[in-house]
């Protein structure tokens, strides 16, 4: 019945979004930033536990959409152990796959995060999909306690 | 179903025969804003192939029938809710506009530091912040009237909140995101016997039932044009004469209204005094067809047969099981706001969409409503009279497939 969601809605996702990964507060985090989308009403905080510039662990709390909740799941599970400028690095790469600007954007790029990219048909959900990058991005600078996707 | 001629009407509408994603659209946002009948559509393109120049102004040929043409719209306005003269109908770009004129006009004038202001827990936010912004401003106080689990007002609580303090009462007619109907007359009358103005937010009821501004003794009543079958940009700001005349302008001045002494004759005669620049002559004559359309019809068989469909649709939902509807009052307009367990209504909203389906998903611009029900937000499928219980059967259908799409 949803065929035409398939590109949207695959099975990876529905999968993160019943059991997402690193569904918990952090003890001693060393960065906690909130991301929130008035739009929708997604909110989540992310924890992040820092070895030098190395992420050495990350998870959150919150609720919000399949797309978020899977977004942020898989985000989290990704940027362990990469350092601050890798995670940089996949952020701007993940942008330009969900904005959709590049038609032969290389989807290996972003390993298991392509699974994501269908969201670039649906301009509407593309917001659900980097508010936790968006949110990861202000942890890693440091920048501010909140930030929303308005 | 009554002998209503839905289908007679839907073919007026062209946009319903859209194809969406391949199917067939089923339009249930219309509490967003609905789709418009070719008769409307026609009447903006004949007056500008025909009729168009401004308004109140020449002497030559065009000018005066664009002039009747908008004022003749402003009569269809007048009768349409039944005010007392042409002058107590200002046309502004929408209901929000209208209220935002009455706070810094009205308000200004007459609200000063310590005075209230009472709304309800069931506003949109254009009923809740043009206040905030006036209080800002004068130092007076909003007070907020609560609701209860099923969303209606707790009218005993609001009763108690009018005091000696509260300068004006601004209530919603019927709520966007519950479909609530407050029992506006009863309001109108305990604030007047404390000798307050009543303001009502018309944008959702006005396309549902037959509205009497004089029946409801309202002292303000507002409604947006694109909710009516009307285009977008244009809506109306209805007031008792009086009180509009003694009320300075909303634009042109706005810096001087609070040192000029409130003075009527100082300023131009009503309705013009509110009407300040070439106003939306297109999309006035656009309301006037709408009025004209719906007259055809009648607004008491609308209701009628929109309250028929509401029933059946609740029916039909609370057999989901999983299915939450948000607002269940007694006096309820044709509104369904629900939530699915552990189904985001944003994820609703796309799966449906999918289906050709177009539902809201979201707050609703009534921030403190989705808070009152713990909820981010909801989805809300709201009907209009050329909706259909085949499109409810459709949108129920739709529901249980992604409820088990999601497992």
């Amino acid at each position: 019945m949803f065929d035409d969601l398939r590109d949207l809605y695959q099975e990876v996702i529905f999968d993160h979004n019943r059991n997402p990964r690193n569904f918990r507060v952090m003890e001693n985090a060393d960065r906690q930033v909130e991301g929130f989308n008035p739009l929708c009403g997604d909110r989540l905080t992310l924890y992040l536990k820092m070895d030098g510039d190395r992420i050495a662990d990350a998870s959150f709390q919150g609720s919000g959409c399949a797309i978020s909740t899977a977004s942020v799941s898989l985000m989290t599970e990704i940027v362990k152990g990469k350092t601050e400028q890798e995670a940089e690095d996949l952020f701007t790469k993940f942008h330009e796959m969900t904005t959709g600007k590049d038609e032969n954007f290389n989807l290996e790029a972003v390993g298991k995060l392509a699974v994501l990219a269908g969201v670039r048909e649906y301009p509407a959900r593309v917001k659900c999909a980097t508010l936790a990058w968006h949110t990861l991005d202000a942890a890693l600078k440091n920048e501010q306690k909140s930030i929303s996707t308005e | 179903m009554t002998n209503f001629p839905v289908e007679k009407i839907r073919a007026d509408f062209p946009i319903l025969a859209e194809l969406i994603r391949n199917k067939p659209l089923v339009y249930l946002d219309n509490a967003a804003t609905c789709q418009k009948p070719q008769a409307v559509i026609d009447s903006i393109v004949n007056l500008y192939s025909h009729d168009y120049a401004n308004v109140h102004r020449g002497v030559h040929t065009l000018s005066i029938r664009s002039t009747d043409k908008f004022e003749g719209a402003r009569t269809k306005v007048k009768d349409f809710i039944n005010a007392g003269h042409e002058k107590e109908i200002i046309f502004v770009r929408g209901a929000t506009e209208a209220i935002n004129l009455v706070a810094q006009s009205y308000g200004k004038a007459n609200i000063k530091a310590g005075d209230e202001i009472l709304i309800t827990a069931m506003e949109h936010h254009s009923n809740i912040v043009p206040w905030q912004m006036l209080c800002e401003q004068t130092g007076a106080i909003l007070k907020v009237a609560p609701i209860n689990l099923q969303g209606e007002l707790i009218y005993a609580e609001f009763e108690k909140l009018i005091s000696d303090k509260t300068r004006l009462v601004s209530v919603v007619h019927m709520s966007n995101a519950l479909g609530t109907i407050n029992p506006v007359k009863k309001i109108v009358a305990a604030a007047h016997a404390k000798g307050i103005p009543v303001l009502l937010d018309g944008a959702q009821a006005i396309p549902h039932m037959a509205v009497d501004v004089q029946d409801l003794d309202c002292d303000f009543y507002v409604f947006s044009g694109h909710k009516l079958y009307a285009p977008s940009g244009i809506g109306v700001l209805y007031g008792k004469q009086a009180l509009l005349e003694a009320m300075p302008p909303y634009q042109g001045g706005g810096d001087m209204i609070r040192k000029v002494t409130f003075e009527e004759t100082e300023y131009n005669t009503l309705p013009y005094k509110f009407e300040a620049g070439t106003p939306s002559i297109a999309d006035v004559v656009g309301l006037g067809a709408a009025i004209d359309y719906l007259n055809a019809i009648g607004m008491d068989k609308i209701a009628a047969y929109e309250a028929e469909l509401l029933a059946y649709a609740t029916e039909k939902a609370r057999q989901i099981k999983g299915l939450r509807i948000i607002g269940e009052a007694e006096h309820k307009g044709a509104i369904l706001s629900f939530v699915l367990d552990k189904i985001h209504p944003h994820d609703i909203g796309t799966m449906l969409d999918s289906l050709g389906i177009a539902i809201r998903a979201g707050h609703h611009c009534a921030m403190p409503v989705m808070d009152f029900f713990q909820v981010p937000a909801t989805a809300r499928a709201s009907f209009a009279m050329y909706n259909t219980k085949e499109e409810i059967d459709v949108l129920m259908k739709g529901i249980e497939s992604l409820i088990e799409v999601f497992g």
